[in-house]
């Protein structure tokens, strides 16, 4: 997928989950890149554990449509308890991408949502994060697979940045951690 | 911010100012003179008057003390005079005077 | 984004920042003596950010903490007269609060520069963006400034501050951008040096000030019957003359950075036969619209206004002259009148002038109902429909998007 067009992506997490930092992360790797972006949190009494939205636009060109996202072309999910407690292909067209964070195959979500249509991609992203930056936070490595799946920038990009925006907060364990992260989503996304 | 001199304080001339032109008005309706309360003669209002008995007074300058418009005159710590210009006759300080040196009569009246 | 686009004079910084992020650096960069605010939603962060550049020592501000917007104001209507360089922010509620306080900060003609991030007023209570907020203090005496995006945002805190004190003016300011769809959404924008911001605004020299123990004078005194009025006056002719000088701050503005703001921006508005009139955040989305229709042949535009006090009747009677029919949607309703209050300006704009074009009204959004590209889409429907005469023009406004 290129990104000549504007690009819509939704984001579906608990909320401590860092799906904001994700939307965030994506938007300041597409500034570095000379890229357009949006990222918004959709506004709500959500708290810790509570089911949260965030959202991304990416173009190489100006953006100035300002309305919610209502049919994204890709939907992440962060939290796979979610698919049962609300509808994360509300908008997203036939031929739009689902990349699911989960320990199941892909053919085993499509069957357990009956989904038709649509590209379902997983990753362990939560294993991940255990392995790699020793906490249960899935954004970064769910950033390695959306690239992974969508192409709307390459790796380099995200984990050179994170070095960069990290280096000013966090150790260098974490940073490294971080980018093992991204790396291994990267690799270890599933396609059906 | 700055510290400005724009002008040393003059007399703020305000003749005819009831029908001055909007331009004419300073900004945001100050008054750009300090103390100009005193230009504004309140001895007007007054319909009784002080009167001062020097054989009484023994210029503890009670009266001066709780005179709300600052209408008892004191020269070398002793009691002057009233300001008229500015006495409402309110009887405050005949009120508080221990000897009975300051006494209300009516405006117009004897003096 | 910019009306027109100038080649920038001066170094800038792409950020990708919220808009309120981008407010909170305009106001670091412009260094005010004093700030007093209270933090209130969506404006919060604005605050929050500006608290930790007070905290860091990075601007030499005096940050008063205050217990209520009504506080907060009366703070600032202090700190000016006494002759400092006050900003502050507020949204909804938070407004409502300083209602008394607006009105004597601009009768007392002090340069008070004020974010307002646009949220709906209570009840029922609800963050989310309209407009009825500033709507409702329009008759107060403030300039008020709409901004689409947090560049705008951005910008215009910096322009404000130069518009205030303007002796020509030297009344307070209302910048507005769109609670949470502008405010807290991260945004791409391009950021002047804080020397060049610096330079651009100045050093405050106020004309008149409470700590200028030489020049003493009395502030806010009691105006009887003859003197009243004439501060009113005074007061209508500075909000005039502040068309102006938005312009031509705006003008040295754009050499600096590239981007040129107008009253009000025309976008394929020219040739256009119809056209949308709508500020803030939602005109982004009617660009988008209008682009789109235009692929399809169809000759539409958009005014956005972004001076909303004083309204530009005249330039925009002229600018709407050609148009057969144009539609105002407004983010806030003005209950009992005849529409929204964008819609009366306009209307009453057109009324005296010999060639206008039908105009027609709507209100959306209200209380942060999302108003995508169809809605927009929509009122071009209508008004394609009245131009072409199959629809008899409507009188009553229409609410889009509500649920009967």
């Amino acid at each position: 997928m290129g990104v000549e067009k504007l690009t819509e992506i939704r984001w579906h997490a608990r909320g401590g989950q860092g799906a904001v930092t994700a939307a965030k992360l994506l938007a300041e790797t597409a500034l570095s890149q000379g890229q357009y972006f949006q990222a918004f949190p959709e506004y709500g009494p959500e708290r810790m554990g509570a089911p949260i939205l965030a959202f991304t636009r990416i173009s190489n060109g100006p953006i100035h449509i300002r309305s919610s996202i209502t049919n994204p072309e890709i939907v992440v999910v962060l939290d796979s308890t979610l698919l049962s407690a609300v509808d994360v292909t509300e908008g997203l067209d036939t031929d739009g991408v689902l990349i699911i964070n989960t320990d199941e195959e892909p053919a085993a979500i499509r069957k357990a949502m009956k989904l038709k249509g649509r590209k379902v991609y997983t990753v362990d992203a939560t294993k991940i994060a255990k392995e790699t930056i020793g906490r249960a936070i899935p954004n970064t490595p769910m950033m390695g697979a959306l690239v992974r799946v969508t192409g709307i920038m390459p790796i380099e990009n995200v984990t050179e940045y994170l070095r960069k925006s990290f280096g000013k907060k966090f150790s260098e364990e974490i940073i490294e951690g971080n980018v093992k992260a991204v790396e291994r989503a990267y690799a270890e996304v599933k396609a059906e | 911010m700055s510290k400005t001199k724009i002008k040393t304080q003059t007399k703020w001339n305000i003749k005819g100012i009831e029908n001055w032109g909007w331009k004419k008005h300073p900004l945001g309706a100050t008054i750009p003179e300090a103390g100009n309360a005193a230009d504004y003669k309140t001895g007007g209002w007054r319909s009784n008057r002080p009167i001062w008995d020097e054989e009484k007074c023994t210029n503890c300058l009670i009266c001066w003390i709780n005179c709300p418009d600052s209408s008892i005159r004191v020269k070398d710590e002793k009691w002057d005079s009233f300001d008229y210009d500015h006495c409402k006759g309110c009887g405050i300080c005949a009120n508080v005077c221990p000897t009975k040196a300051i006494t209300m009569v009516e405006e117009g009246g004897e003096k | 984004m910019a009306t027109t686009a100038n080649k920038a004079t001066t170094k800038q910084t792409t950020v990708a920042m919220t808009g309120n992020a981008g407010c909170a650096l305009a106001m670091k960069q412009i260094n005010p003596d004093v700030v007093g605010a209270y933090p209130i939603t969506p404006q919060t962060t604005i605050v929050e950010e500006f608290a930790n550049y007070v905290a860091n020592g990075v601007v030499d501000t005096e940050y008063i903490n205050v217990e209520s917007e009504h506080s907060a104001m009366s703070a600032c209507i202090g700190a000016s007269a006494a002759g400092a360089r006050v900003m502050t922010t507020t949204s909804s509620q938070g407004l409502a609060l300083m209602w008394e306080e607006l009105s004597i900060a601009s009768a007392m003609r002090l340069p008070i520069v004020m974010h307002n991030v646009n949220r709906s007023l209570s009840g029922p209570i609800n963050i989310h963006c309209d407009h009825s907020d500033s709507m409702g203090a329009r008759d107060m005496g403030w300039v008020q400034m709409f901004g689409e995006t947090a560049q705008e945002a951005y910008d215009n805190t910096i322009i404000a501050m130069r518009v205030a004190e303007h002796e020509k003016v030297m009344l307070p300011v209302m910048i507005m951008h769109d609670g949470f769809i502008t405010s807290h959404a991260i945004d791409r924008f391009d950021v002047l040096d804080d020397e060049v911001v610096k330079k651009f605004v100045g050093e405050y020299v106020p004309k008149r000030a409470l700590l200028d123990t030489d020049n003493p004078m009395t502030f806010g005194p009691f105006a009887m019957p003859p003197y009243y009025y004439e501060q009113r006056k005074a007061m209508r002719v500075a909000l005039e003359n502040a068309k102006d000088v938005v312009l031509k701050v705006s003008k040295e503005y754009g050499k600096l950075s590239g981007r040129t703001y107008g009253l009000f921006e025309e976008y394929r508005l020219d040739d256009a036969h119809i056209a949308v009139i709508v500020l803030g955040s939602t005109a982004g989305t009617a660009k988008y619209v209008v682009d789109k229709l235009r692929d399809k042949g169809m000759k539409v535009g958009l005014l956005k206004p972004r001076l909303f006090r004083p309204f530009p009747s005249a330039e925009m009677a002229d600018a709407l002259s050609h148009l057969k029919a144009v539609a105002v949607m407004d983010r806030s309703d003005s209950i009992g009148a005849p529409g929204g209050p964008v819609y009366m300006e306009v209307k009453a704009a057109l009324y005296n002038t010999t060639k206008r074009p039908h105009v027609q009204g709507y209100v959306y959004g209200l209380g942060g109902r999302d108003t995508g590209p169809d809605q927009i889409e929509t009122v071009f429907g209508d008004l394609q429909k009245v131009a072409r005469g199959e629809e008899a023009p409507r009188e009553a406004v229409t609410l889009l998007g509500v649920k009967e």
